[in-house]
């Protein structure tokens, strides 16, 4: 390691932490390592906080869920080899969802690069496909303008996921540098607003529709268009349905609303979906989990497609008309084109289904993820940051923590990554330290990230985690049941720990909910209690999601109601 | 065009010349099941930037997808496919013969109707490099496979816009 010569003279190490002390980093995510180190010594000066956690994909969940309920992007620090491929899992979950993340990962020295030097990695190489733009360092004097790239690319545009992979030598070495350095993007564009003709065109293929959708997803979320969206829709009587990542991009509550549409969404979000004559999307992929055949989607009627991601459209469904840009920007254009519709009929249609096929729960069989939920909501009045893991309790959490806001809701929608929930609620928590923030996960997923009780308890977070056990992998379970002759294989999850108890070992409050008559108060005593609380729910061991559409299929095989035996 | 009857592709791409580039370029194409027959990567005109021609089988509602994916890419300034008569197309092979006296003179006339060169020979072999399009290189490589043909080398399509803008 190079030793400063004079005080003036900054090392790469320092200069990173000018840099992202320029950008307005406030807490950085990570454990340290021997290549970091040089980083890890600067921080004892900076004004930044790093949060020690207790393993790198916690790191990674909890910067990424920073990241969701800010608008700014989380910054995780690790160290070379294990250290950083920890975190390639928590990179796929961002890089899915579009989060924008900056991942500093330390690296062996430049000489020994590819020499397999101790806990060398190529991670540059490894995360490729997982991230949206990656740097290997190899030069101090180019850290700002690398950093500054970072943050750039990060967060405009579509966001997701940058990774600077820093040499130790780098770090450690002397910048002689400047700090006023430009960019050097040359293939990176932003979408520029489209041509007012096109516009028009698109505005246009609303004309002597009777039955318009719009399909709200992440992409509404990320660029603010929930004001626009609004008068889009109660300027036209459009109804609404969401994905489960467009939650808070329109009002759930709002009569227009028919809430997630999809494989585990409303009966009347997917009945409008099967009867509509146009389908616009805003900010959504028509992913598989929506579209189910993207063979059999949607036939008939108009697709249209506003997507800031120029790769977006075509991908999966064709449509007959798009637009690529900031969708709040486009919205406030579309708006002053679109003609009056008449789509009375059509808001009587879908105010049928929800009238006939409402979502329900049954409190009679003992404690539910469903009823938690809905009474966690009633607690909350519907305001609280909400984060899942993934499963079934994702699902039903999706469907009964009805959204009306932008920006508080959180959970791995493309990636599907099990043990997201609870270091995601924790970097939420810091990220809206006056929000209350609520993750719901299952016995599964929690104990893939539980070790950051650590986290919460040492920073005495007053985040909430509902552990709702089933005591099974309980989607994989559902599936077995229905389609695969009920023939369980690898679901059952024995030999848990008694998870109260594991909270009251961290220092952290433990709540158990045995039944439905106690479980109003016991959630009232959790909420009340200043500082982290794990709430311990010992729900029905089988119980399945439903509305579900098979896999594969399109939304005229959903079933509303478990099949009968 | 020739490259249509196959599903054959020509993409161009001009690239930022710095590491990782060929590697996140080819990786849009192998994950979507594209195979590259050829690639030819060299410095462009300007130090900053390197061109790539690529060619590739695979149908075009792939390629679609393929080449959005590879101009979002940030080191990437632009991709196009060629197809038309909107570019000339010309790569290079070098081809080794047994050096067959009794043959000399009809390899002489050979090499001056595919305007090819002989780059050097001694008493066992003959090496020629011939320019030209894809079909008139594989017509050369046809014909001279009747004359003890040992190895060809192929350099890959290059091609260029008959634009006025770079390719």
């Amino acid at each position: 390691m190079t030793v400063k010569q004079k005080d003036t003279q900054l090392t790469g190490a320092q200069t990173l932490l000018k840099c992202l002390e320029s950008e307005g980093v406030e807490y950085i995510f990570g454990i340290p390592g021997g290549v970091v180190i040089p980083i890890f010594d600067a921080l004892v000066e900076s004004k930044m906080k790093f949060i020690l956690t207790r393993h790198e994909q916690g790191a990674t969940h909890m910067a990424d869920g920073y990241a969701r309920v800010t608008g700014k992007p989380g910054v995780v620090l690790v160290t070379s080899g294990p250290g950083a491929t920890n975190t390639l899992t928590g990179i796929m979950t961002a890089h899915m969802d579009s989060v924008p993340l900056v991942i500093l990962t330390g690296q062996a020295r430049r000489p020994s690069l590819g020499k397999d030097a101790f806990q060398e990695a190529d991670i540059f190489g490894m995360s490729m496909p997982v991230v949206k733009h990656s740097y290997l360092v190899r030069d101090t004097n180019d850290i700002p303008r690398i950093i500054k790239e970072a943050f750039y690319l990060a967060n405009t545009g579509r966001p997701g996921p940058v990774l600077v992979d820093l040499p130790a030598d780098v770090s450690a070495g002397l910048f002689t540098g400047s700090f006023d350095q430009k960019m050097d993007l040359g293939g990176y564009n932003i979408p520029p607003l489209p041509s007012k003709e096109n516009i028009k065109a698109f505005a246009a293929m609303f004309k002597g529709v009777k039955k318009p959708l719009l399909l709200v997803g992440h992409g509404a979320v990320i660029s603010k268009a929930e004001k626009e969206i609004k008068t889009l829709v109660e300027k036209f009587g459009i109804p609404v349905v969401n994905t489960l990542l467009g939650k808070g991009a329109f009002p759930e509550t709002h009569p227009l609303s028919l809430g997630m549409l999809g494989m585990h969404g409303t009966a009347y979000a997917n009945k409008a979906l099967i009867s509509c004559d146009l389908i616009c999307s805003i900010g959504s992929r028509w992913d598989d989990r929506i579209n189910g055949n993207n063979q059999e989607f949607c036939v008939g009627a108009k697709k249209l497609h506003i997507d800031i991601d120029p790769a977006e459209i075509g991908k999966i469904v064709k449509p007959d008309a798009s637009l690529v840009g900031d969708a709040k920007a486009i919205l406030e254009e579309l708006i002053k084109y679109l003609e009056p519709m008449d789509t009375k009929e059509w808001q009587s249609e879908v105010a049928f289904y929800k009238k006939e096929f409402p979502l329900k729960y049954d409190t009679t069989k003992g404690l539910t993820v469903p009823f938690l939920v809905d009474e966690v909501y009633k607690l909350t009045k519907g305001k609280a940051i909400v984060v899942t893991d993934v499963g079934q309790h994702q699902m039903w959490t999706a469907q009964f923590y009805k959204c009306d806001y932008p920006d508080r809701w959180l959970s791995s929608g493309g990636a599907g990554t099990m043990g997201y929930g609870f270091p995601a609620a924790i970097g939420a928590q810091f990220g809206r330290p006056h929000d209350l923030v609520f993750a719901f996960v299952g016995d599964g997923g929690f104990q893939m990230t539980l070790s950051e009780l650590a986290t919460a308890a040492i920073h005495k977070l007053p985040v909430k985690v509902v552990v709702n056990e089933n005591k099974y992998l309980g989607m994989v379970r559902q599936w077995q049941e229905l389609f695969f002759e009920n023939r369980k294989s690898g679901v059952d999850l024995k030999g848990s720990p008694n998870f109260v108890k594991v909270a009251q070992a961290y220092g952290v409050k433990g709540i158990l909910i045995k039944n439905v008559r106690e479980a109003r108060r016991k959630l009232q005593e959790a909420i009340n209690h200043k500082g982290p609380v794990l709430i311990h729910a010992d729900i029905i061991k089988e119980n399945n999601v439903f509305p579900m559409i098979p896999a594969g299929k399109s939304a005229h095989h959903m079933m509303i109601d478990p099949p009968k035996k | 065009m020739e490259n249509n009857k196959k599903n054959i592709h020509t993409i161009s791409l001009l690239v930022a010349n710095k590491p990782g580039v060929l590697v996140r370029v080819t990786s849009a194409f192998a994950r979507r099941g594209y195979n590259i027959d050829a690639l030819v990567v060299s410095p462009s005109f300007d130090p900053n930037y390197s061109t790539m021609t690529i060619t590739a089988q695979g149908d075009p509602a792939t390629l679609d997808q393929i080449m959005k994916q590879t101009v979002k890419l940030v080191d990437v300034i632009h991709c196009n496919e060629h197809t038309g008569e909107d570019a000339v197309h010309q790569e290079l092979a070098l081809i080794k013969i047994k050096n067959v006296p009794a043959n000399k003179p009809v390899i002489t006339d050979l090499v001056n109707k595919f305007a090819a060169k002989i780059i050097t020979e001694d008493e066992n072999i003959v090496i020629i490099a011939c320019a030209g399009t894809t079909l008139q290189l594989d017509e050369f490589e046809t014909v001279m496979k009747k004359y003890g043909m040992i190895e060809v080398v192929r350099s890959g399509k290059l091609v260029m816009t008959k634009s006025k803008s770079s390719t």
